[in-house]
């Protein structure tokens, strides 16, 4: 047993951090210090500078643009990334739809899409959720029917997407949709792509509590979808979200994200303590919070290299692997509040991006409790925490 | 970066293990614990004859030179079978003193005979009235010309009422001194109780106890740099019990949840007890994550050494009271009964938080340090 990183690892971790020292520009990484919210050109003139350098899709099998590393070498990228205060690329693009069209795609929707995906030439978003259908994903009712006319098959979609995140900038959609009622509710399940410019698609936007407008509904009246844009077998989409949901998970805790909020926290109690902002008790009480989250934060740390340890060689399902999830969210939610906790009154006036960027010192106030606000999404999509639980009850545990 | 056992380790725990489970059954550690003793000569006669008493002593001193892995692996089988026989009293924590203070001659005289388990030595350093786990004492040795003179009272001496030496810590004029006292010396009273935990505890009174000059441990004042290591490497060997006891505690729980019926149904199908069981593993995982990197910590920089030491004992206080009181509730009533293993595993997991520094006591160490990512991180 060991602890450290092998000599290559550490030279990986330094040619890694000397490229986002020179390639991530400025405003971007002021940006993100910020928590200012990143426009969409923001996301995609990032995502370019990594994919000109072949690291925007590095999970993806090589032939289509991934980099054969080993689960170490990812870890080690994506805290990185995290430290230098990087954006992280669409992850519908980078992590969803990317990797579902490396393992299920035909070659005409590999050759069509792939490259595209990896530059976000193509922006996708991801229409799963409905208003009768979240943790109860299978019990989507969106349909998909089949027709043919004079200009050859098709499906006709009718129904609605809910919280589809940034839809209003999204070229195109992957989803699930019901073609079929008369099985168990996860057959009958087929995952599409659509032109989010095709006729009969209203997207509505949804403000959240931050806010932000990133969250949508999205209606389907009659939307005709040509047949090859399924993706694997009609009826068969259950297996391909199953797929997207659970492939990657040498960054599933965020550890780079907390550790970099982390950072900033100690920087503040340094700051407040020596503006007169806190007093010595208040200074005692911080400082034991934040001894008890590090803590926390080194286990889960530990927990989620055990993980990337086993995944070299094999890995396979383990009891590790199976809370980082969980853990990794409540991590992210409680650096938020300690943060919102030290910004006080003084964080209550929103943030003003619209007209110009957040001060570069103070900017965090303003931002503190719109991204605590926001981050309790964290625990909630992609499977909600009490979701993870009941399948770790089920699967690890025999409950 | 490696989490694998290599071939050695895996081996010493496929012993260990399998000792414990064959030999230490809960009907077996009930019985010891109303022996005369309260533990089991026979179960310690069985570590001794695998090799383990004299594991992390120096292959000179006739010991296997094993280290904090092997530690780990050790004190993680017996946390399974809550063993309350005296291997930390006596080859942890006194025999950590020989091994980091103790002269050749010193070694030489005992060691071979704890690594047979025919003596048992125990660490008196406890007091009332000082603070928590502090390195220092208000018990004196006085010289005497060829030899010292010692007055004071230790508490919480673990196994005391059993040990044939005593290792007692005392103030002289250079500071914090380590000695041996035999336990049949003039002037020594051990007043011996059950531990709630069934580790036998004692209070041992030195009353004008005279020793000679052999029996000082390295030099006068030298006990604070002798102790600081012990307790280090000490604390990472609770942390590795209290995985055991917690591993063990969530094992029997799912059982449980699994064969108990109320309402016509396993108790397990029950999605409120579902999530609290997922937050028991949970924080099994995250304590053996701290455990092996406490065990990983010994042989590092002293100050990250003991923020990584502090970090995984304030991770176990936390993690075995949740285990330990969620494994009593599951249980309902039969948790809280003395028949019943789980009830005895929540004794010990709240003991082993008590000792060497509770949670609150860790959390301060690293506030003091500024956390437990050192400014280099």
């Amino acid at each position: 047993m060991k602890l450290d990183f092998t000599p290559e690892e550490t030279a990986f971790r330094d040619e890694v951090r000397s490229f986002l020292k020179d390639a991530l520009p400025e405003d971007l990484r002021r940006k993100m210090i910020n928590r200012d919210h990143l426009t969409k050109e923001d996301t995609v003139r990032w995502q370019r500078i990594l994919n000109a350098r072949g690291w925007a899709v590095t999970h993806w099998p090589v032939e289509y643009g991934g980099q054969a590393w080993t689960p170490a070498q990812r870890y080690i990228f994506q805290e990185e990334m995290a430290l230098a205060h990087a954006p992280e690329g669409s992850p519908f693009n980078v992590n969803m739809i990317g990797p579902v069209l490396c393992k299920f795609g035909t070659p005409a929707q590999k050759e069509r899409f792939l490259a595209a995906t990896a530059n976000i030439d193509i922006w996708w978003c991801q229409g799963f959720s409905e208003p009768g259908a979240g943790s109860d994903l299978a019990s989507l009712k969106t349909t998909a029917v089949r027709a043919t006319d004079a200009d050859g098959d098709h499906y006709v979609l009718n129904g609605q997407k809910i919280w589809t995140t940034q839809a209003q900038h999204a070229d195109w959609m992957f989803g699930l949709f019901r073609t079929d009622n008369s099985g168990k509710k996860q057959q009958g399940i087929t995952f599409l792509l659509l032109d989010m410019q095709t006729p009969g698609i209203t997207v509505r936007p949804i403000e959240t509590i931050d806010g932000e407008h990133d969250a949508n509904e999205v209606f389907f009246d009659d939307v005709r979808i040509p047949v090859e844009n399924v993706i694997g077998e009609e009826g068969r989409g259950w297996d391909v979200a199953k797929h997207l949901l659970g492939s990657e998970r040498s960054g599933i805790a965020r550890i780079g994200l907390s550790k970099e909020r982390l950072s900033q926290l100690r920087a503040l109690e340094t700051r407040l303590a020596r503006d007169g902002t806190l007093g010595e008790e208040e200074q005692r009480r911080l400082a034991h919070k934040l001894a008890e989250v590090e803590v926390e934060l080194r286990a889960l740390e530990l927990t989620q290299l055990r993980v990337v340890a086993a995944d070299a060689h094999g890995g396979g399902a383990n009891a590790a692997a199976s809370i980082l999830k969980v853990k990794g969210t409540e991590m992210q939610q409680r650096m938020t509040e300690l943060v919102t906790e030290l910004a006080g009154p003084a964080g209550l006036a929103m943030p003003d991006h619209d007209h110009a960027p957040n001060d570069p010192d103070d900017g965090w106030v303003h931002a503190a409790a719109p991204f605590y606000f926001t981050m309790r999404k964290v625990s909630i999509f992609g499977g909600s925490n009490e979701v993870q639980k009941n399948i770790i009850a089920k699967t690890m545990l025999g409950l | 970066m490696d989490f694998d056992l290599n071939d050695e380790q895996k081996m010493l725990q496929e012993t260990v293990t399998r000792f414990v489970a064959e030999t230490y059954d809960f009907q077996k550690r009930e019985h010891a614990l109303k022996t005369p003793d309260g533990w089991s000569r026979e179960a310690y006669a069985g570590l001794a004859e695998m090799g383990l008493l004299a594991l992390p002593f120096a292959e000179e001193d006739g010991g296997f030179g094993g280290g904090g892995v092997e530690m780990m692996i050790v004190m993680e089988a017996l946390g399974r079978g809550l063993m309350v026989e005296p291997y930390f009293a006596t080859v942890v924590l006194a025999g950590g003193v020989l091994r980091h203070g103790a002269s050749e001659r010193q070694r030489a005289d005992i060691v071979p005979a704890i690594a047979a388990g025919d003596r048992i030595l125990a660490l008196a350093h406890n007091e009332q009235g000082l603070p928590r786990h502090t390195l220092a004492a208000r018990t004196t040795a006085s010289a005497t010309g060829d030899g010292w003179t010692l007055d004071g009272c230790k508490i919480a001496v673990l196994h005391g009422q059993s040990a044939d030496t005593f290792i007692v810590s005392a103030m002289t004029p250079e500071g914090l001194s380590l000695f041996l006292v035999d336990a049949g010396a003039d002037g020594v009273t051990v007043e011996g109780k059950r531990g709630y935990d069934g580790v036998p505890v004692a209070t041992v009174a030195l009353a004008g106890v005279n020793v000679p000059n052999e029996a000082l441990i390295g030099s006068t004042g030298q006990g604070e740099g002798i102790l600081s290591p012990v307790f280090e490497e000490a604390t990472a060997a609770l942390v590795a019990e209290a995985v055991g006891a917690m591993a063990e505690t969530f094992d029997v729980t799912v059982d449980y949840l699994k064969t108990r019926q109320q309402f016509g149904v396993a108790i397990g199908s029950f999605q409120a007890l579902q999530h609290r069981t997922v937050e028991m593993l949970m924080q099994l995982e995250l304590s053996r994550s701290m455990s092996i990197l406490a065990a990983l910590s010994l042989d590092i920089d002293a100050d990250q050494r003991s923020r990584n030491i502090s970090a995984a004992k304030a991770q176990i206080g936390k993690s075995g009271r949740i285990i330990g009181q969620e494994a009593v509730q599951m249980h309902g009533a039969i948790g809280i009964t003395a028949e019943y293993k789980v009830g005895h595993a929540f004794k010990r997991l709240t003991a082993i938080d008590a000792l060497l520094g509770d949670r609150d006591w860790h959390l301060a160490r690293l506030v003091e340090k500024r956390g437990v990512y050192s400014a280099a991180a």
